[in-house]
């Protein structure tokens, strides 16, 4: 089986996020940027799969700018084998629309013939939790979302979900979209090693249109602003303190 | 303009406050008809019908909707979309899995976590861990989205809507359930709830979270947990209040042992009191909360609980 696991570049999210003054968006010129945090949890589960025998292949595709290539990098290093690079933006500020991924997705999954695609649950920079639930529409496959275990049995994989009520567990026929929350694993550092041999493994560069993919927003930034901000309140010096506040605001 | 809107039922039971949220947001768009879906859901959907302002109720009751299944769920939404310009649900974790699987049969793109309205097709919504709020504009001929329930009221009650059933969809064979694991609890509901007590890693164990959760029942609050927290172990999943958890914004928000990050703001930043206690005063949750308390969550914790 082959495994295909999308990842997407985003601000890392240790930097504090700066929106700009003119309204525009976010501000990333300059910034770093690492691979989305779920996406790593996706690579680890991936190359465990092929660890256990699971998988022959993993293969890594990111979908924006040229610089995704880093995100690619890193996931080579990681232990994927290959990687697919399509370039569909020139400025990092330009998102492409978790619809427009799905479509590439889609078309590379008819090429590429995986048994499974391992995403990310959800991108921190769009927070939109939205592309693998949409690849699977558009491929009229199962999904497994938000998975905090996903054990491979034949032709079905057995998905525990985390949900609001606590977690469910479905069964889902094969080939399948699963969608990695957090607590799934925990993703490996790539050794230096590994980053020395990473740069040898083959990395394709494709455009969406070899995919037939119109990647124009259907959502059109009006504006991006701060939030508003709260304001820090008061330091209180003890128990009884807090307790005669609370009371004065009446929430107890 | 008309809207559908997915009623958010589990094994049979209306969440009244997550639908009437919805109800309430989606009224500003049009009628709204609500969707109840499920292996049992007329009950649900008599209960929706009660809801204020909602023009209608459709039913589709059938076993292949247990579970709250994604596949067979999209589908049948999407089969009824024609009628609508607006497909609505809550911002839960069942609407989270089903919805964007609607768009994307229909071709439009979706619309996560919309936390303000602004016209038919202008919509605010959170990005970056609500660092940033976006505004955008969808030129999709139909709109597909889920709302934040923290940030709208719920629509009133005293409705009394015509109930009709709609037959069944194909079964897409894709997946089945197996089991849930549902821990009982007495407490409110987290993301209804007019009081929260969480806890962070600074309460170092599963056994010590007693003390979190001590203080919630003197205050009738819900109990929630940073990510380390659940990470570690000391609380469940479902406890989990952020980014990638849960979104709460109750009268009273408690965070015990929690440093603050920018993820955990995310989901409890619209409190309307926050009080932090934490021993290190550099702690960024300081900076957002009304009520700060420098000590140790040990002596404070249990004093507090008492004096209430
Ligand atoms: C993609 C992604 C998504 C995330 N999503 C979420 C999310 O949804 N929700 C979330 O919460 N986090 C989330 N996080 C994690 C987040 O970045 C932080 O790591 C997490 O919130 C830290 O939890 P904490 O405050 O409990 O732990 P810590 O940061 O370790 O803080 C513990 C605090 O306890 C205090 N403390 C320790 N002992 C005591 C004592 N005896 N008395 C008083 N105070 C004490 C310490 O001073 C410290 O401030 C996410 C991270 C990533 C990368
Ligand atoms: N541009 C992209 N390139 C590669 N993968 C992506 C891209 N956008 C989204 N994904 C994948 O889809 C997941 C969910 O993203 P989103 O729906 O945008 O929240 C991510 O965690 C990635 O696995």
């Amino acid at each position: 089986m082959k495994v295909l696991v999308p990842v997407k570049r985003v601000i890392d999210y240790n930097v504090k996020v700066r929106v700009k003054a003119d309204g525009s968006g976010v501000d990333l010129a300059n910034v770093k940027m690492s691979m989305n945090p779920f996406d790593e949890i996706a690579v680890e589960e991936a190359i465990r799969l092929k660890e256990k025998g699971a998988a022959e292949e993993v293969v890594a595709v990111s979908i924006g700018v040229k610089q995704a290539q880093e995100t690619l990098r890193t996931a080579l290093a990681m232990g994927a084998d290959r990687a697919i690079l399509v370039v569909a933006a020139d400025d990092v500020h330009q998102d492409i629309e978790p619809l427009a991924v799905a479509k590439i997705l889609a078309a590379i999954v008819k090429e590429e013939q995986p048994g499974l695609v391992l995403c990310g649950k959800q991108a921190i920079d769009n927070d939109m939790n939205a592309t693998g639930q949409m690849l699977a529409a558009l491929l009229g496959w199962s999904q497994g979302t938000f998975a905090s275990k996903v054990e491979i049995d034949g032709d079905h994989a057995s998905v525990t979900r985390e949900v609001d009520g606590g977690l469910q567990t479905i069964k889902v026929k094969m080939p399948a979209i699963v969608s990695v929350d957090l607590r799934l694993n925990e993703p490996r550092y790539a050794s230096l090693p590994n980053i020395m041999k990473a740069k040898k493994k083959p990395l394709d560069e494709k455009t969406p249109a070899d995919y037939g993919v119109d990647v124009s927003p259907r959502l059109s930034v009006v504006k991006t602003t701060e939030p508003e901000a709260r304001k820090a309140g008061e330091m209180v010096g003890s128990v009884d303190e807090l307790v005669a506040k609370l009371k004065e605001r009446g929430v107890v | 303009m008309a809207v559908l809107l997915l009623a958010e039922i589990t094994d049979g039971q209306l969440n009244m406050d997550a639908t009437a949220k919805a109800v309430g947001a989606a009224q500003t768009l049009g009628d709204v008809t609500v969707l109840a879906v499920g292996a049992k859901a007329a009950d649900a959907a008599a209960e929706a019908a009660t809801i204020g302002g909602v023009t209608k109720v459709l039913v589709a009751e059938d076993a292949l909707y247990g579970h709250r299944l994604a596949e067979p769920a999209a589908a049948l939404i999407a089969s009824m979309a024609g009628e609508y310009d607006h497909i609505v649900a809550p911002a839960t974790t069942d609407a989270k899995n089903i919805m964007p699987r609607v768009a994307a049969l229909l071709d439009v793109m979706i619309l996560s976590d919309v936390s303000g309205i602004v016209d038919a097709d202008t919509f605010e919504r959170p990005i970056y861990a609500g660092n940033a709020i976006q505004t955008v504009k969808s030129s999709d001929a139909k709109k597909v989205l889920t709302v934040r329930t923290s940030t709208f009221d719920a629509a009133g009650t005293g409705g009394s809507a015509p109930v009709e059933s709609v037959s069944a969809g194909e079964d897409p064979g894709l997946s089945s359930w197996v089991e849930d694991h549902v821990a009982a609890s007495d407490r409110p509901e987290l993301t209804s709830a007019g009081r929260v007590v969480s806890g962070g890693r600074g309460i170092g164990s599963k056994e010590d979270f007693a003390i979190i959760e001590a203080l919630a029942d003197k205050l009738g609050a819900a109990v929630g947990a940073s990510r380390a927290a659940v990470d570690s172990g000391y609380a469940p999943n479902d406890w989990q209040v952020g980014q990638t958890g849960k979104v709460v914004a109750p009268e009273l928000y408690v965070a015990v042992g929690i440093s603050g990050a920018i993820q955990h703001l995310a989901g409890m930043k619209d409190s309307k009191i926050i009080v932090a206690i934490n021993k290190d005063e550099e702690a960024p949750i300081f900076q957002v909360a009304d009520y700060g308390l420098v000590g140790d969550l040990f002596t404070l914790v249990p004093e507090l609980t008492e004096k209430l």
